[in-house]
C-alpha cells in the first residue's frame, strides 16, 4: 500500500448537515484504474474536487506522489501531476481546439510569462498539442473553436488537455458523460490502454465500462465508501446490490 | 473570409486617421488636426483599456486613475521645470523636466506601482465587486488630487509650453498628432504582440474559463495582475499626451466620467479586437464634434447607440463590420 501514487485517509467534508465526504479511505496504486461508482449525490465530484484541489478537506489527509498535499491548491496540484477532467466539458470556448491544449502544455513548460513569440508558431507547444489531439482522435477539428465542435468531441478534447499535461494520475469525472455508445466503446478502449502511462481514478455511470476496465471498484454511498474490491467481488457483495446496483447486477 | 475583411476595416480606420489631419493640414483647418489627435491619445488609452477588458474580461471602472497620472506627470514635472523649482532638494535634488521622454518615464513608472498595489487587491474580487473597488481606488485618487493644493487643486495645473520631443516642434499641430499616431502605432503592434503570445493565450484563457486555467496549473491572478499593469502603463502613457495637447491638467481626468469614457471607447468600438479603442474614440469625437455643435444633449443618442451595441452587437464597430471571429 505504501508505493500508492495517490492516497485518502479519512478525508471528510460536509456542507452544513450534509455529510458530503464521510472518512474516505482509498489509493489509487501505479498500473491500475480504481473506479469510484455509486448513486447520484453520492459524494463522487465532491472526493474528485477535493483531491484536485478545489474544495478544502475538513478533516482527513491526501498524499499524492510521496507528499502530503493538503495545503496545496488545485493551481499546485496540476503541476504536481494531477490531471482530471471535468464531469460538463470545461474548456476555452473562443479557442481553438488546438489552443485549448496548447495552454496546458504551456502549463507543463513552465513559462507562461513569455510576451513576444507568437504562440501558434511555438513549435515546441504546437507539436506535442497536435500529438494529443491525434491520440484522441481530433486533430481533423485542430483548427475549429472548441465551441463548434460536437458534445462528444469536445469530452476528447477534455481527455486531450489532460493527457497534455503528462500527468502522475488522471483524475476522470465521468469522461463518458454523454457519450453515445459508439464513443463510449472507443474510449473505453483508450483509457484500457491508458493505464499503463498513468494510473486512472475513474469516477464513471457506464457500468460497462466500470466493469470493462476497472482493476479495483470502491462504491461510495452517501459519502461513505461501503466496499473496496476487485469486479468480482463487488459484483457480488450484498451491501452494494442492496445501495446501488439493484437489479442490474 | 471575416479576417480579410477585418484587416481591411482596419486599414481604412488607420489610413483615415493619417489623412485626415493631412488633409486639415492642406485646408488649413489646425481644428480638425487636433481633434484627430485627441482621436489617437482616446484610442491610445482605450487600447490599454482592452488588455484588460476586452482580452482578460476585467471591467476595470478606474483606468482615469492611470489616465490622469500620467497626466500630472506631465503637468508637474513642467511645473517645477517652468518655475525652476525644484521637487526635491535633499537628500538628492530632483528636478523638473519639459522632456517628454522622461515624463513618459515617470508616467510609466508611477502608474506601474498604483496599478501594482490596486490590482494586487482588486483582482482578488471578480465581478461586480471588481468594477466598483476599481472605480474606489480612482475615485479615492481623484479626491486626493482635487485636495493636494501644491499642484493647483481643483483647478487643476496649466502647462504653458508643450513639453518637447527631440527633434519635434510640438507646438506645431501637425507634428504633434505625428508624434501622438505614432505612439499610439506602438502600443496597438505592442499590444497585438501581447495577445499572440503565451501571456496572450494565458490571460484570454483566464477570461473564459478560470476553473480550466486551474485545472491546467496556470494561476489566474498573476497573469492578470501583469497584464492589469501593462494595461495601466500604456493608459498612462495616453494621458501624459493628453495633457500636453491641453497644455493643462485638471482633476477631471481622474474622474469616473473619464473612466466611463475610456470604457466608451472599447465598447463602441469594439471589446477585444485591436482596432477597436480606435474606431471607438473615433466615433465618439465625431459625434460630439458634430452633435454636441448642435444640441446640447448630444449624449442621449450617444447613450442609445451604446445600449444598442451593447444588446445587439457585441462586437462594437469593428465587429458589425467585419463579422464575427473565428477563433481568438
Amino acid at each position: 500500500m505504501s508505493d500508492a501514487i495517490l492516497s485518502l485517509s479519512d478525508v471528510t467534508k460536509q456542507f452544513g448537515s450534509l455529510l458530503a465526504s464521510d472518512s474516505v479511505t482509498l489509493d489509487l496504486q501505479p498500473g491500475e484504474i480504481h473506479a469510484l461508482i455509486g448513486p447520484n449525490g453520492a459524494g463522487k465530484s465532491t472526493l474528485i474536487k477535493q483531491i484536485a484541489g478545489e474544495i478544502k478537506s475538513d478533516r482527513g489527509d491526501i498524499h499524492f506522489d510521496g507528499q502530503n498535499i493538503n495545503e496545496f491548491d488545485a493551481v499546485t496540484r496540476s503541476r504536481m501531476g494531477l490531471a482530471r477532467t471535468f464531469q460538463v466539458s470545461s474548456l476555452m470556448p473562443e479557442f481553438s481546439v488546438l489552443q485549448n491544449v496548447m495552454l496546458a502544455r504551456q502549463s507543463v513548460s513552465g513559462k507562461v510569462f513569455r510576451f513576444f513569440k507568437p504562440v501558434l508558431g511555438d513549435k515546441s507547444l504546437v507539436d506535442p498539442a497536435m500529438a494529443q489531439l491525434e491520440r484522441v482522435g481530433l486533430a481533423d477539428r485542430a483548427q475549429m473553436r472548441a465551441a463548434d465542435i460536437s458534445h462528444g468531441e469536445r469530452r476528447q478534447l477534455e481527455m486531450a488537455v489532460a493527457l497534455a499535461l503528462e500527468p502522475k494520475a488522471f483524475l476522470l469525472d465521468e469522461p463518458m458523460a454523454g457519450m453515445g455508445p459508439e464513443g463510449s466503446k472507443r474510449l473505453t478502449g483508450f483509457l484500457d490502454g491508458l493505464r499503463a502511462q498513468a494510473p486512472i481514478l475513474l469516477v464513471e455511470h457506464d457500468m460497462d465500462a466500470v466493469f470493462a476496465l476497472a482493476d479495483r471498484i470502491s462504491v461510495l454511498v452517501y459519502g461513505r465508501i461501503i466496499a473496496t474490491g476487485t469486479v468480482d467481488e463487488i459484483r457480488g457483495n450484498d451491501d452494494v446490490k442492496r445501495a446501488y446496483l439493484g437489479e442490474d447486477a | 473570409m471575416t479576417m480579410n475583411r477585418e484587416f481591411l476595416i482596419n486599414s481604412i480606420l488607420a489610413i483615415a486617421l493619417v489623412a485626415v489631419p493631412l488633409i486639415a493640414l492642406g485646408m488649413d483647418e489646425p481644428f480638425i488636426i487636433t481633434l484627430a489627435t485627441k482621436v489617437a491619445i482616446f484610442a491610445m488609452a482605450g487600447v490599454g483599456l482592452n488588455l484588460v477588458l476586452g482580452y482578460g474580461g476585467l471591467v476595470s471602472f478606474g483606468h482615469a486613475a492611470f489616465f490622469g497620472i500620467g497626466g500630472y506627470a506631465a503637468g508637474i514635472l513642467a511645473s517645477h521645470a517652468l518655475n525652476y523649482e525644484p521637487i526635491m532638494e535633499s537628500p538628492f535634488l530632483i528636478e523638473g523636466t519639459t522632456q517628454m521622454i522622461v515624463i513618459w518615464i515617470v508616467a510609466l513608472i508611477f502608474s506601474a506601482l498604483v496599478a501594482l498595489v490596486i490590482g494586487v487587491i482588486t483582482l482578488r474580487t471578480s465581478g461586480v465587486y471588481f468594477i466598483m473597488i476599481t472605480l474606489a481606488f480612482a475615485q479615492m485618487i481623484y479626491y486626493f488630487a482635487i485636495s493636494w493644493p501644491a499642484y493647483g487643486g481643483e483647478d487643476g495645473l496649466s502647462i504653458y509650453v508643450r513639453n518637447g520631443f527631440p527633434g519635434i516642434n510640438t507646438l506645431d499641430p501637425i507634428s504633434f498628432f505625428a508624434l501622438c499616431a505614432a505612439m499610439l502605432a506602438i502600443a496597438m503592434v505592442f499590444s497585438a504582440v501581447l495577445i499572440r503570445s503565451r501571456f496572450g493565450l494565458a490571460l484570454q484563457g483566464a477570461r473564459q474559463n478560470p476553473q480550466r486555467m486551474t485545472a491546467v496549473g496556470i494561476a489566474p491572478f498573476r497573469i492578470r495582475l501583469v497584464a492589469f499593469v501593462i494595461s495601466a502603463m500604456i493608459t498612462a502613457l495616453a494621458g501624459a499626451l493628453y495633457a500636453d495637447l491641453n497644455r493643462f491638467v485638471s482633476p477631471t481626468m481622474l474622474s469616473w466620467h473619464m473612466s466611463g469614457e475610456i470604457m466608451v471607447f472599447v465598447i463602441l468600438g469594439g471589446v477585444g479586437r485591436l482596432f477597436g479603442p480606435l474606431a471607438g474614440a473615433a466615433l465618439y469625437i465625431i459625434l460630439e464634434h458634430l452633435l454636441g455643435g448642435v444640441w446640447e444633449f448630444w449624449q442621449l443618442p450617444l447613450g442609445v447607440l451604446l445600449l444598442l451595441v451593447v444588446l445587439f452587437a457585441r462586437g462594437g464597430l469593428v465587429g458589425v463590420l467585419a463579422g464575427e471571429r473565428k477563433h481568438v
